[in-house]
C-alpha cells in the first residue's frame, strides 16, 4: 500500500510556502511549507487549535493569508476565489458536514457538476436541446457519484433526511462530482461509527488507487492516520513540528510530546 | 421537467400537471363571467403575482432578504411614464426598456453591496427603495413630477390596430406575462442555474466550495428580479394610466415579501396563492370596513403559527418514491 | 457658526428619538435575532397614550399642576402601558413561531404591524391629532446668539437618564448579564440556568416602554401625530440599530444620535428634501465599507 505511493516522487501536486494567517494578532497559521504529492494520502494532523483547519480554508481559497504562497499544479492560487480554486481542481469537505440540507441528495451532488458544465442564462431559459443533454448528463454523473459511495438509494430524500454516516458520504460524493484531482477532507471519520470508520477507510484507498486523485485529510483518529496516510505533517500552534512516514511520526519523541501526550493527559 | 422525464408513471405527470392547468383554465374563463370591477381585482391579482414571481428570485431561490423591491418595480413604472408622455415612446416597446432600466439599475446599485449578510444586506436594500421613492418626489430634473407623478400614460398599443384599453384586454396582458414569466422560472429552477441559486440560500459557504460563484449568481438573481418587477411597473403605469410616489413605498415592498413568504419559499405555486391572499383578501372583506386589516395582520400572524413554511412549500424530490419520508419532512420545517 | 451648534442640537434631539426606539429593535435583534417591525407601532401607540393622558388632563382641569408634571405622567402612562402591550404581542405573534426560524417571525412581525396600527386608526381615528398646545413647556433659553427650547434641554436629559439607565441594568447587574449571555449564545446561556422566557420578557417590556417614552417626546415636540408615524420613525431607528452594529446597545444609541446630526446637518447644509436620501446613502456608504456597522464586531466566519 504505502509504498507503492511515496511521498519522495518528486511531482508535487500542492505546496504552500511560508503561509501565514492571522486571526486578531493571533497567528493561526504561522509560516507553513507544506508539500502534498501526486497519487498520496497527506494527512495532517495535531492538537485542536494547531491551525490545520485555518490551513484547509487558506488552500480552499475561503481565508486569503497574510503571507506566503499556495501553489497548486505549478501555479499560484493564493487569494483566488474560492469557485476558481474548484474549477482548478481542489475539492473540500467540511469538519461540521456543510449540505444543501433541503435539496435532494442527488441534487447536492448536481450541484458538484455546476463547474464542469456551461449552461447559460438563456439557454437554461429556452431549454435549448445542448442544455437538455448537458443535464442529462450531470444527472448521469451525480448518480454514479452517488453509488460510488453507496447512496443511490437515498438520491430523491432530502439530504437532512438520511443517516449522520450517509451525509458524510454525500459530502465526499459532492466533492468528487467537482472532478477534483486534489480531495482536501476535513475530519472525514468524526462521528461515524467503527464500522462506518472502516468502510470508509477502504472507500478512500480505493479510491486513491482508482483515479489521478490526491488526498489531503486532517484527521484525529489515529487508527486512521496510521492505517492510510503515506505521509503525515504534524502541526501545533500554528507550526509545522514533525512530518514523516506514519510508522516514524508515531515514535517521534517530540510529537509525542507535543501531540499525542498532551491528548492522552487528557484523555 | 427532470422529475417529469425521468418517472415513467403517465399518472404521476398528470397529476403534477393538473393543478396548473385547472388554474390556468380558471384564469382564462374568469373574466368572461364577471363584471369589469372584478376583472379589475383579477387584474391587481395578476399584477401582484408578478411581483410575487420577481421577488421570489431574490428572497425565495436565493434567500436574499430584499426589502427594497418597490424600488425596482418604481424605476420600471416611471421609466414607461416618463418616456411615454414626453417622447410618445409605444408603452409595448416600454416594457423591454422597463424591464432593462429596472435590471441595469439593480445591478449597478447591487454590486457594491451583495457581498453584505443577511439583515445588513436587508436594511441597505430598504434604503435603496426609500431613496428611489424619495428622489421621485424630490423630482429631479423636472422629470417626475413630483409627489403627483407623471398623468396622460398611454394604452399598450400596436398601431391603431390592436389597442389595449378595456379591463379584460389589461387583464390578459398581465396575466399572459405572468403565464410566460412562470414557463421562464420553472426552466430556471430546473437547470444548474436554478441549482445552484438554491444551493447559496442553503448554505453559502458550502455553495463557493463546491464551485459555484456566489457573487455572480446572487447579482443574476437581483438583475432578473428587477427586470421582471419592471415589467410589472410598465404594465401598472400604462393601467392606472398615471404613476405616483405613493404606489411604491416599503409598505409594497412589504407587500412583495410576504406574498414569497406566506406562499413558501422558492414556490411558484406558492407566490399565486400569497399573491391571491394579499391582493383578493382585503377586497373580499370590505363590507368590514375598519376592521379588515386588523383581521388581515391577525391572518399573518396565524398563518405563520399553522405553516412556517407557507401555504404551499417547493417539493423536492420524487414525491411519490419515498412519500412518508416527504412527509415528516414538511412537519419537521 | 450658533447656526452649525442650533443644528446639532435638533440633531441630538430627534437623535435621541431614535436612539430610544433603537435600543428596543437592537434588544430584541440581539436575543431573538428578529427585526421587530412592530416596534415602530410600540411607539406609535405610546405617542397616542400620551396624547390621551395630556387630553384628559386638559379636560379634567388639572392645567394647574403645570406642563412638566403633564409630561412626567404622561410619559410614565405611556411607558407602563406600553410594557403591557409588549408582552402581550409576544406572547400572541413572536413566541408561537420562534421554532419556526427566522422568516416566518418576520411575516409574523410584519402582521402584528398592521395589526396595531389599525387598533391605533380604530381607536383614535385616521385623522392627524395634535398635542395640546398649553400643555407644552414654551420655555426658551438664551445662550448668546444660541437659542434652545426647555423642551429640547429635558428631552436630552430624560433620553440621556435612560440610556444610561439601560446601560447600567445591561453591563453591570446579574440580570444584564444574563440577557447579554442569552445575546451571545442562546444554548448555552440556557445550560447555564439562565431562563430564556424571563430575558424574552423584559426585552418586549423596557424595549416598547422606551419606546412610547420617545413617542410621548415625539408628541411634545412635534406637537402632531398620526398613526402611520410609527412607519417612519421606525424605519430611521432601525438604520440607526443598523448603522451601529446590530445587538450592540451602545451602537444603537450612538447610531440614533450620529444619525439625527446628519439628517439635521443635511437639511441645513444640503436641502431639507433630500434629507433622508442623505441618510440612507451615508448609512450604505458605511455598509459597505463596514458590512457589520460602525461599533459592530468583524468577526471572520467560522467554517
Amino acid at each position: 500500500m504505502g509504498l507503492s505511493r511515496a511521498h519522495a516522487a518528486n511531482d508535487t501536486v500542492l505546496s504552500t510556502k511560508g503561509l501565514t494567517k492571522v486571526f486578531g494578532g493571533l497567528k493561526a497559521v504561522d509560516s507553513l511549507d507544506l508539500e502534498v504529492h501526486r497519487g498520496e494520502i497527506l494527512s495532517l494532523i495535531g492538537p485542536n487549535g494547531a491551525g490545520k483547519t485555518t490551513v484547509f480554508n487558506v488552500v480552499t481559497g475561503i481565508y486569503t493569508p497574510e503571507a506566503g504562497e499556495v501553489i497548486f499544479d505549478g501555479r499560484p492560487i493564493t487569494g483566488m476565489k474560492p469557485h476558481r480554486i474548484v474549477s482548478l481542481g481542489i475539492a473540500r469537505t467540511f469538519q461540521n458536514i456543510r449540505l444543501f440540507p433541503d435539496m435532494t441528495c442527488l441534487e447536492n451532488v448536481m450541484a458538484g457538476q455546476h463547474v464542469r458544465s456551461r449552461a447559460g442564462f438563456l439557454s437554461s431559459l429556452f431549454r435549448t436541446p445542448g442544455m437538455r443533454r448537458e443535464e442529462a448528463q450531470i444527472e448521469r454523473t451525480a448518480m454514479e457519484r452517488l453509488s460510488q459511495v453507496g447512496l443511490e438509494r437515498f438520491a430523491h430524500d432530502l439530504a437532512k433526511n438520511i443517516a449522520y454516516g450517509s451525509q458524510r458520504m454525500l459530502e465526499i460524493a459532492r466533492a468528487l462530482a467537482t472532478e477534483p484531482r486534489l480531495l482536501v477532507l476535513d475530519e472525514p471519520s468524526s462521528g461515524l461509527n467503527p464500522k462506518e470508520t472502516r468502510d470508509l477507510m477502504s472507500f478512500l484507498e480505493g479510491l486513491i488507487q482508482n483515479d489521478d486523485l490526491t488526498i489531503l485529510l486532517i484527521e484525529h483518529d489515529m487508527n486512521v492516520v496510521m492505517g492510510i496516510s503515506d505521509w503525515v505533517v504534524v502541526m501545533d500552534d500554528g507550526v509545522k513540528i514533525a512530518e514523516g512516514r506514519p510508522e516514524d511520526i508515531y515514535h517521534d519523541p517530540l510529537v509525542i510530546e507535543a501531540y499525542l501526550g498532551r491528548e492522552s493527559e487528557e484523555g | 421537467m427532470r422529475d417529469l422525464q425521468n418517472l415513467s408513471g403517465g399518472g404521476l405527470r398528470s397529476a403534477r400537471l393538473l393543478a396548473p392547468l385547472a388554474f390556468a383554465c380558471l384564469v382564462t374563463a374568469y373574466p368572461f363571467a364577471v363584471s369589469d370591477y372584478l376583472i379589475d381585482i383579477g387584474f391587481f391579482f395578476g399584477i401582484y403575482a408578478l411581483l410575487g414571481l420577481s421577488l421570489n428570485i431574490v428572497l425565495g431561490e436565493v434567500g436574499l432578504f430584499d426589502l427594497g423591491h418597490a424600488g425596482f418595480y418604481a424605476i420600471g413604472a416611471y421609466v414607461t411614464a416618463v418616456l411615454n408622455t414626453r417622447y410618445q415612446v409605444p408603452v409595448l416597446v416600454l416594457m423591454p426598456v422597463s424591464c432593462l432600466a429596472a435590471a441595469l439599475f439593480a445591478y449597478l446599485v447591487c454590486s457594491p453591496i451583495i457581498h453584505l449578510k443577511g439583515d445588513y444586506l436587508c436594511i441597505v436594500t430598504i434604503g435603496m427603495g426609500e431613496i428611489v421613492r424619495l428622489a421621485l418626489i424630490n423630482n429631479p430634473f423636472d422629470l417626475t413630477g413630483g409627489p403627483n407623478g407623471v398623468f396622460g400614460i398611454d394604452f399598450p398599443r400596436v398601431g391603431n390596430l390592436l389597442v389595449v384599453d378595456s379591463s379584460i384586454e389589461y387583464y390578459f396582458l398581465v396575466w399572459i406575462t405572468v403565464g410566460v414569466s412562470i414557463a421562464g422560472l420553472v426552466s430556471l429552477q430546473h437547470s444548474r442555474i436554478g441549482r445552484a441559486w438554491n444551493c447559496i440560500r442553503e448554505d453559502a459557504v458550502a455553495a463557493q466550495a463546491t464551485g459555484i460563484n456566489v457573487r455572480a449568481y446572487k447579482l443574476l438573481a437581483f438583475v432578473l428580479g428587477a427586470a421582471l418587477a419592471g415589467a410589472a411597473g410598465n404594465i401598472y403605469a400604462s393601467k392606472l394610466m398615471c404613476v405616483s410616489p405613493e404606489s411604491f413605498t416599503f409598505w409594497e415592498s412589504c407587500l412583495m415579501f410576504c406574498i414569497v413568504l406566506i406562499g413558501g419559499m422558492g414556490s411558484i405555486p406558492g407566490v399565486i396563492v400569497g399573491a391571491a391572499f394579499i391582493s383578493l383578501f382585503p377586497e373580499i372583506f370590505r363590507p368590514f370596513a375598519m376592521y379588515r386589516m386588523l383581521v388581515f395582520g391577525s391572518i399573518m400572524i396565524v398563518m405563520m403559527m399553522v405553516r412556517p413554511g407557507g401555504f404551499w412549500p417547493r417539493k423536492r424530490g420524487a414525491v411519490t418514491l419515498r412519500p412518508l419520508m416527504e412527509d415528516t419532512a414538511d412537519g419537521a420545517v | 457658526m450658533h447656526l452649525v451648534l442650533e443644528q446639532i442640537i435638533n440633531g441630538l434631539t430627534i437623535g435621541s428619538f431614535y436612539a430610544l426606539i433603537a435600543l428596543g429593535y437592537s434588544m430584541v435583534y440581539g436575543v431573538l435575532k428578529l427585526i421587530n417591525f412592530a416596534h415602530g407601532d410600540f411607539f406609535a401607540m405610546g405617542s397616542y397614550i400620551g396624547y390621551t393622558v395630556l387630553v384628559f388632563l386638559v379636560a379634567g382641569a388639572t392645567v394647574s399642576m403645570g406642563p412638566w408634571a403633564g409630561m412626567g405622567l404622561a410619559v410614565l402612562t405611556a411607558g407602563v402601558s406600553l410594557m403591557a402591550v409588549g408582552i402581550a404581542v409576544e406572547r400572541a405573534a413572536y413566541r408561537p413561531v420562534y421554532r419556526a426560524g427566522r422568516l416566518p417571525a418576520v411575516v409574523s412581525a410584519l402582521g402584528a404591524s398592521i395589526f396595531l396600527q389599525n387598533v391605533i386608526m380604530l381607536v383614535w381615528g385616521p385623522r392627524y391629532q395634535a398635542y395640546p398646545a398649553d400643555l407644552i413647556p414654551a420655555a426658551r433659553i438664551h445662550f448668546g446668539d444660541l437659542t434652545v427650547t426647555m423642551l429640547q434641554l429635558v428631552i436630552l436629559a430624560l433620553s440621556f437618564a435612560l440610556m444610561s439607565a439601560l446601560y447600567y441594568v445591561i453591563q453591570k447587574t446579574t440580570f444584564g448579564a444574563a440577557v447579554r449571555a442569552t445575546a451571545h449564545d442562546r444554548n448555552t446561556a440556557a445550560l447555564m440556568g439562565i431562563n430564556f422566557n424571563r430575558v424574552i420578557v423584559f426585552i418586549f417590556t423596557l424595549g416598547p416602554a422606551l419606546g412610547a417614552v420617545a413617542g410621548v417626546m415625539v408628541g411634545m415636540y412635534y406637537r402632531q401625530i398620526s398613526f402611520t408615524m410609527g412607519w417612519n420613525y421606525g424605519l430611521k431607528a432601525f438604520t440607526a440599530t443598523i448603522l451601529g452594529g446590530i445587538g450592540n446597545l451602545p451602537g444603537a444609541m450612538f447610531g440614533g444620535l450620529i444619525l439625527g446630526v446628519l439628517e439635521m446637518l443635511g437639511a441645513a447644509y444640503i436641502s431639507a428634501a433630500w434629507k433622508d436620501v442623505f441618510v440612507f446613502l451615508i448609512l450604505i456608504l458605511v455598509l459597505i465599507v463596514r458590512p457589520t456597522g460602525l461599533f459592530g464586531e468583524r468577526t471572520a466566519e467560522k467554517v
